[in-house]
């Protein structure tokens, strides 16, 4: 299990809008490096990300081998209600991340 | 005299044939570079036949990096982000890398700021371009040049 960090307020006004900051641990192998003996290493990158908001989505991303290795991105959203972000993140050779954070709109 | 000349010229042949015979391996020891044809190809395979205005969106890159492996980008596009005027995705292209695309991000009216943010590699010095897809289906872009020290992914790894 790739280890992840999430960054979502803990707490926020109805209506305010909010940065969600999230970063993965992986390697991002683009496929175009080669070793000292000439071999070339296969691409192993995360290719999708997602992010849902009780249950709707409200962020995807989709990651090219030129997004840098351990992932990060950023963006925003409107604090609607109480509840949870759930976070997705696939990839080559079947690989899958997920996590979660909660959120408490007063 | 003549035979002068015809040894100058046969050196000169000589000396082009060799010129020639060197540009081929420079040539063909990169042939995964996105060229601007290749950049111009992922465009169109995202905007289709649409044409794309310039303005709205703005890419804040360090304008010289020391190391290309890891450049943090912020791509922000100016809307009122409502139900009816927001921006759909964001689309982020480079110039010179083996592969033309970056990423794309779709976003909606729910997100109240059209901004993201990531980190990227870059191969060498050249342009970043960022394409917003509007609610309307319009596209604008915004493009920013980037001076790389220490190229990515080109790297040997022992």
């Amino acid at each position: 299990m790739a280890s992840t960090l999430i960054n979502v307020p803990p707490k926020a006004k109805r209506g305010d809008i909010i940065e969600i900051k999230t970063l993965t641990s992986h390697i991002m192998e683009t496929g175009f490096r080669r070793t000292a003996a000439g071999d070339l290493i296969p691409r192993n990158i995360i290719t999708s990300f997602t992010c849902r908001y009780n249950g709707n989505e409200i962020f995807r991303a989709d990651f090219f081998p030129a997004i840098s290795a351990n992932p990060y991105v950023s963006f925003f959203t409107i604090a609607k209600e109480s509840g949870k972000f759930e976070f997705e993140w696939t990839g080559d050779n079947g690989f899958s991340a997920t996590a979660s954070a909660s959120i408490t709109v007063a | 005299m003549p035979k002068l000349t015809s040894t100058r010229r046969d050196l000169l042949k000589l000396a082009g044939g060799a010129a020639v015979a060197g540009a081929v391996p420079i040539l063909t020891l990169r042939p995964l570079e996105a060229t601007p044809s290749t950049l111009n190809t992922a465009i169109r395979n995202v905007v289709g036949e649409a044409q794309v205005q310039t303005g709205k969106v703005k890419i804040d890159i360090p304008p010289l990096v020391e190391n290309g492996n890891t450049v943090p980008m912020t791509v922000s596009v100016t809307s009122p982000m409502t139900e009816t005027d927001h921006v759909k995705s964001i689309h982020v292209f480079n110039e010179k890398n083996p592969l033309p695309n970056i990423g794309n991000f779709y976003i909606g009216a729910y997100a109240g700021r059209a901004q993201i943010a990531t980190r990227i590699r870059l191969a060498d010095s050249q342009k970043v371009v960022a394409i917003a897809r509007m609610s309307d289906d319009s596209f604008w872009s915004a493009s920013a040049d980037v001076i790389v020290t220490l190229a990515a992914c080109t790297e040997e790894v022992y």
